[in-house]
C-alpha cells in the first residue's frame, strides 16, 4: 500500500489542501480530549510522586522533577499516543472502510485518481506533522496541571516545583520525545490505513478492521517504543 | 466502441467468465443482462480496469487496455464516467464539490469555470438549488442523477452503469433510464448499464448481451428478446407468473 501512496500526486494544489484538511481531522480535532487527559495526568503524577517522597533527605524540588521527567519522556509521547491510536486510528481505518464498502475508493480508481496517494500519504503526513505539536502542547498541558494541584494542594511550593521543572534538564529528552512521536504517528496513520483501505465485505467488517487498526497501533507504538529508548537512552 | 474479445476471469480456480465476446456500440445503451452470480458485475470491473482478465483483450476505440501501462491506462480512465450501485458520492462532499471534483482533479478550469459546468451538469439531470446539500440530505433518486452528473462532467466517452436502479421505486427508475439514454444520444458516448431489471431492458435495451452462467449466452435488442426461443432467456424475462400468463396471452 505505501508504495502506492508514496507517489507523485495527481495534482499538488489538491493534494496541499488534502494534507490541510487532515491536519484539522486527525490532530486539531483530537486537542480536547488530550488536553483534559493531559492536565489530570499531570496533576496525579505531582501526587504521586509527591506521597511517595516521605524522607526529609530527599529535596522537594524532586516532585517537579520527577514529573517532567515521566511526562516529558514516557507520558506524553508514549500514552498519549497509544490513547490516539484509539482515536484517530479507529476514524481513519472508519472513513476508509466506509469508502471501500460504499465503493467510493472504487469511484476515485476509474476516475483515474491514484486513490491511495489521494486518501493515505495526507493522512500519514499530515499526522507526523502535527502531532508532535499535539505532544509538546500534551507535555506544557501535563507540566502545568501539576504546578496548579501542588500549588492548590499545598504539596510543593511554586518555587520548588519550577526549580524541579529545571533541574538537570537535557533538551535530548525533547529532541527524543518527538523522534518517538513521529515514528507513532507514522505507525498510527499507516496501520490505520491499511486496514480501512483493505476491507472487504460490510459495515461489521468495517467495525472488525478499526478494532485490528487499533489493536496492531498500539502493539506496534509499544515495540517502537522500547526499541527507540534502548537505541537512543542507552550508550 | 468497446469491444471484449475472449474474455476469460476466475478467482480462486473458479472460473467466473468463460470466453465472453461482443461489442458495445457508440451511439447507444448496450445493455448487459442476467441472473444475479452470472457474472456481470465482474465482466464491468474486468472492462474498467478494476480487474485484470485472465485472458482477452478489452478494446477501447482500437486501444488496449490489457497491454497498457498504468500511466496509459489513466488516460482511458479520464473518458469514462461511472454511475455505481450505490451511486458512490463522496460523503464529505455537497453535491457541488462532487461533481466539480474531477474537475478540479483533471482539468486546468478557474473556480468559477468550475462551478459552471458543475451547474449545467446537475440542471441537465434536473438536478435544482442543492448544491451545498451533502449526499446523504438527498433521496436515492437525486444521488443517482447526482452520480451521473459527476459522471458527465469531464465529458467523457464511455459511461457505465451498474444497476442504475436498485433501490428505486418503478417511476423513478424510469427517469433515470431515461436519462441515461438521452445523455447517450447526446454525447455520442458508448453506453454499458448492468441491469436485471426488465422494465429497463424493455425501455432502453438497444444492444443486449444476456450473461449465463459467465458466458455470451444471447446477443440482441429489446425487440427480439421477448421473442426469443431460448429456453434460458425466457426464464429470465418471463421469471414471473403473471409474465408468463401474458406471454402465453401473447401467444
Amino acid at each position: 500500500m505505501l508504495g502506492g501512496a508514496f507517489s507523485r500526486p495527481d495534482k499538488l494544489k489538491v493534494f496541499w489542501k488534502r494534507c490541510v484538511d487532515e491536519v484539522m481531522n486527525l490532530g486539531v480535532n483530537s486537542m480536547g480530549i488530550v488536553f483534559i487527559i493531559s492536565i489530570f495526568m499531570g496533576m496525579v503524577i505531582t501526587i504521586q510522586t509527591a506521597s511517595n517522597i516521605d524522607s526529609e533527605l530527599i529535596p522537594k524540588y524532586t516532585v517537579g522533577f520527577t514529573a517532567r521527567q515521566t511526562i516529558v519522556l514516557e507520558f506524553s509521547p508514549t500514552i498519549i499516543s497509544l490513547i490516539l491510536a484509539g482515536i484517530v486510528g479507529s476514524r481513519i481505518s472508519s472513513e476508509l472502510g466506509s469508502m471501500r464498502v460504499t465503493e467510493q475508493i472504487d469511484a476515485l480508481e476509474i476516475m483515474g485518481v491514484n486513490s491511495k496517494n489521494y486518501l493515505v500519504l495526507p493522512k500519514i503526513l499530515g499526522f507526523m506533522f502535527i502531532l508532535p505539536f499535539i505532544i509538546i502542547y500534551s507535555m506544557v498541558l501535563g507540566l502545568f496541571g501539576g504546578w496548579v494541584v501542588g500549588m492548590a494542594s499545598g504539596i510543593i511550593s511554586s518555587a520548588d516545583y519550577i526549580y524541579g521543572l529545571q533541574y538537570w534538564f537535557e533538551p535530548f529528552s525533547i529532541f527524543y520525545a518527538l523522534i518517538k512521536t513521529v515514528l507513532f504517528a507514522f505507525i498510527i496513520a499507516s496501520v490505520s490505513s491499511y486496514y480501512g483501505y483493505y476491507v472487504k465485505g460490510g459495515s461489521l467488517e468495517v467495525g472488525k478492521a478499526s478494532t485490528k487498526a487499533v489493536i496492531w497501533s498500539s502493539i506496534a507504538i509499544l515495540f517502537v517504543n522500547y526499541l527507540v529508548t534502548q537505541l537512543l537512552l542507552i550508550d | 466502441m468497446i469491444e471484449i474479445r475472449n474474455i476469460y476471469k476466475s478467482f480462486n480456480e473458479v472460473s467466473i467468465l468463460k470466453d465472453v465476446s461482443f461489442k458495445f456500440d457508440t451511439g447507444k445503451t448496450n445493455l448487459v443482462i442476467g441472473q444475479s452470480g452470472s457474472g456481470k458485475s465482474v465482466l464491468t470491473k474486468c472492462i474498467v480496469g478494476l480487474h485484470d482478465v485472465d485472458d482477452g483483450q478489452v478494446l477501447y476505440d482500437g486501444r488496449d487496455m490489457q497491454s497498457m501501462s498504468n500511466r496509459k491506462r489513466k488516460t482511458i480512465f479520464k473518458e469514462i464516467g461511472m454511475l455505481f450501485q450505490g451511486s458512490a458520492l463522496f460523503d464529505s462532499m455537497t453535491v457541488e464539490e462532487n461533481v466539480i471534483f474531477p474537475l478540479s482533479m483533471f482539468s486546468n478550469m478557474t473556480k468559477d469555470e468550475m462551478r459552471d459546468r458543475a451547474n449545467f451538469c446537475l440542471k441537465r439531470v434536473e438536478i435544482f438549488d442543492k448544491n451545498n446539500l451533502y449526499p446523504s440530505e438527498t433521496s436515492g433518486g437525486m444521488q443517482k442523477r447526482i452520480a451521473i452528473a459527476r459522471a458527465i462532467a469531464l465529458n467523457p466517452r464511455y459511461l457505465f452503469c451498474d444497476e442504475p436502479n436498485s433501490g428505486l421505486d418503478p417511476k423513478t427508475a424510469i427517469v433515470i433510464d431515461n436519462l441515461i439514454q438521452d445523455i447517450t444520444k447526446e454525447y455520442n458516448m458508448t453506453t454499458v448499464v448492468i441491469t436485471h431489471d426488465m422494465n429497463s431492458v424493455l425501455e432502453i435495451g438497444e444492444n443486449i448481451m444476456f450473461l449465463y452462467e459467465g458466458e455470451n449466452y444471447w446477443q440482441g435488442d429489446r425487440k427480439s428478446i421477448v421473442s426469443t426461443d431460448s429456453k434460458e432467456v425466457n426464464d429470465f424475462v418471463y421469471a414471473s407468473k403473471f409474465m408468463q400468463d401474458f406471454k402465453k396471452r401473447m401467444v
